[in-house]
């Protein structure tokens, strides 16, 4: 599903050059379920922004789903985010002004669904995450835990290839973060590919492989055994 | 998508709606910058078009282009002759002036009695009722020059009254009262003037700003007041109108000049001939009026704009405060485009409403002057109107001003990348 060779990239600072990835070599199936760890400056946010599009590599090569991602102009980069990846954010993300339902409904505006469509779409989702109740509710009117979870029924919304949750458990306590997790292992069940990233052992334990980055280059990539979480939903 | 079908798709509108919506108190501020504007424009250009009409409605009894000239004392000794004297126009001086001023269009020359200090007023007589009025001798291309609202059927002197001497004439609608019955009708009657009986032909309405003259006047043929006054070749005055494209400034010097000549006055004696120019005051008025209108046009349009910068200021600031959302967006998979019409349609929008308030207010406002004015029949001020299309064009140049000024606002917002926009907090 993802393939990247030889990544590299460094953040120019001044007159310095700080080199975060020093040559990645990634591959991973469809259906996979990858922590990605790593303590802070390891280069894993800079990786996972590579994959989603939202940052350019200087060099390698990156071939998502068959299809070769190269010369990115920010159009092509919104299209193939929008067909290809679901996004899930540390701090959710979502849209203040826009209730539960509409937030779940955006990603399908921009794939130019129309408007019945995109109800049905996101109410079907948002029961998916245990959230169909809450559908009129706006952002500020949920926990974190809910957030979160209208946050993962928006990524998966526009049926992506691949999701990409950056840190999804980072602002929640355990026990919500134990049904954020579950609900990402659900979801990776019926095999959607996703890639988590996280510095807490724990969390990274209950994928099926973790790739550990240090420096900006992968030190460890191993299978471990999945701890299944389960279900308070 | 492309843009086309963003501006008409409903889903662009709610998007559109929805965060022009969750700032009401900035939305309601931004667009009172530019409904003031507009404002302004309607309520002044209207006013300038409603003085405009007033000047137009209170000359509209004289010719536009015509002027007044008469003899005076001359200041300057001339070809033998000593400072003091006083020149007397004649009949004959019309087809000098006709031949050599063409564009003169109608000259009537008067003589009147009772106007001008020294001579006496006609004694008119009906029945036992004995009263003096103010009399002229007119031709009837006076008419021409200072239009004469006659009541009741009468008429005016015409060329037969003049050819035959007709004893006819014009009285005024005091003239009317004083002598006659209310339920009379004076047409046809015989007054006494002088001791001469004169058919009545007609009843003028005094009309306001006739300089001179009065509702008690009293007009008959130019050739009979000669023979009943004895006046021979003499004119009082010249009245003159020029053609409408002539300058009427130029035409008085002509006539004066070529007066100058026949009456042996001084080229230089600027106080042997004196004259009123009804034209030049009035070019001086509606000039005014002009610029009043284009006065209007540059305050509105000033303020109009400095309201658009204001939408595009804020909408700066709300770009910068939606950061975020707006790189979540992108996140999502909003092409750069997308974005770009969206910070667009909110300033074209914005923009809009207050053209449209800002017009039906400045429209309000007009009426409520109109019905203000509407009983003072002294103060020029009629009718004030803006015309829809400099209504549209203050529209079309708002909608082009509110797109150019929300380019700024929409390169802004996806100036920033995704990944910056997405890191803000």
């Amino acid at each position: 599903m993802i393939s990247i060779k030889d990544l590299h990239k460094s953040y120019k600072m001044g007159d310095n050059s700080l080199h975060v990835l020093k040559g990645i070599d990634l591959d991973i199936d469809e259906g996979e379920l990858v922590a990605i760890m790593g303590s802070s400056g390891s280069g894993k946010s800079t990786l996972l922004n590579i994959l989603g599009m939202l940052d350019l590599a200087d060099e390698g090569k990156y071939i998502l789903d068959n299809v070769l991602i190269e010369g990115l102009n920010e159009t092509t980069a919104a299209n193939y985010r929008n067909q290809f990846l679901g996004f899930v954010f540390q701090s959710f993300n979502l849209i203040n002004y826009k209730n539960a339902l509409e937030n779940v409904a955006l990603p399908l505006y921009y794939q130019g669904f129309g408007r019945k469509i995109r109800q049905t779409k996101a109410l079907e989702y948002l029961e998916k995450v245990g959230l169909k109740d809450w559908a009129t509710h706006l952002p500020s009117e949920l926990s974190g835990g809910q957030k979160q979870r209208v946050a993962i029924a928006r990524a998966m919304a526009s049926q992506p290839k691949v999701l990409l949750a950056d840190e999804p458990t980072g602002a929640l306590d355990s026990k919500t973060s134990n049904e954020v997790m579950s609900l990402i292992q659900q979801i990776n069940h019926e095999g959607k590919t996703i890639l988590v990233v996280t510095h807490e052992l724990d969390i990274a334990h209950m994928c099926k492989r973790i790739v550990t980055l240090k420096d900006g280059v992968i030190v460890e990539d191993q299978k471990v055994d999945q701890v299944i979480v389960e279900s308070h939903v | 998508m492309n843009s086309l079908k963003i501006i008409f798709d409903f889903d662009t509108w709610q998007e559109i709606f929805g965060s022009i919506a969750k700032n009401k108190t900035r939305t309601v501020i931004t667009v009172i910058g530019v409904l003031w504007g507009i404002f302004i424009y309607i309520t002044l250009s209207g006013a300038a078009k409603g003085l405009d009409n007033g000047f137009d409605q209170a000359f509209e009894d004289m010719a536009m282009n015509s002027m007044f000239i008469w003899p005076q004392r001359t200041s300057v000794p001339y070809k033998g002759f000593k400072v003091g004297r006083y020149p007397r126009f004649k009949i004959s001086n019309v087809n000098e002036l006709k031949k050599q001023i063409p564009e003169i269009q109608y000259i009537a020359p008067r003589n009147a009695r009772g106007v001008f200090g020294g001579s006496e007023p006609a004694s008119v007589v009906y029945k036992e009722i004995s009263r003096s009025y103010n009399i002229y001798g007119d031709f009837s291309d006076y008419t021409k020059i200072s239009t004469k609202k006659i009541y009741k059927g009468g008429r005016f002197i015409n060329e037969e009254d003049q050819r035959n001497n007709r004893k006819v004439c014009v009285i005024g609608e005091r003239t009317n009262e004083e002598l006659f019955d209310e339920d009379e009708d004076p047409l046809g009657k015989y007054v006494r003037i002088n001791n001469v009986f004169f058919q009545v032909i007609g009843v003028h309405k005094y009309l306001e700003g006739g300089g001179f003259e009065t509702d008690g006047d009293i007009f008959i043929p130019f050739n009979t007041f000669r023979n009943i006054y004895n006046t021979g070749e003499d004119v009082d005055w010249f009245t003159i109108a020029a053609f409408d494209d002539a300058d009427v400034v130029a035409v008085e010097k002509n006539v004066k000049d070529v007066l100058k000549k026949i009456h042996s006055i001084a080229p230089e004696d600027d106080r042997a001939l004196g004259s009123f120019n009804i034209g030049e005051l009035f070019n001086r008025i509606s000039g005014f009026a002009k610029g009043m209108t284009f006065l209007s046009l540059i305050v509105g349009l000033a303020t109009i704009l400095a309201g658009v910068i204001g939408i595009g200021n804020i909408l700066l600031i709300s770009v910068k405060e939606r950061t975020k959302e707006l790189g979540v967006r992108r996140a999502l998979g909003a092409t750069p485009g997308e974005i770009r019409v969206q910070i667009l349609l909110e300033s074209v929008f914005l923009t809009i409403i207050a053209g449209v308030v800002g017009i039906i207010l400045g429209a309000g406002v007009l009426a409520i002057i109109n019905l203000a004015t509407q009983k003072l029949s002294d103060f020029p001020y009629t009718n004030p109107t803006v015309p829809i299309p400099l209504i549209i064009g203050a529209l079309s140049t708002m909608v082009v001003l509110g797109t150019l000024i929300g380019l700024i606002p929409a390169q802004r917002a996806v100036s920033i990348k995704p990944i910056d926009a997405l890191r803000e907090e």
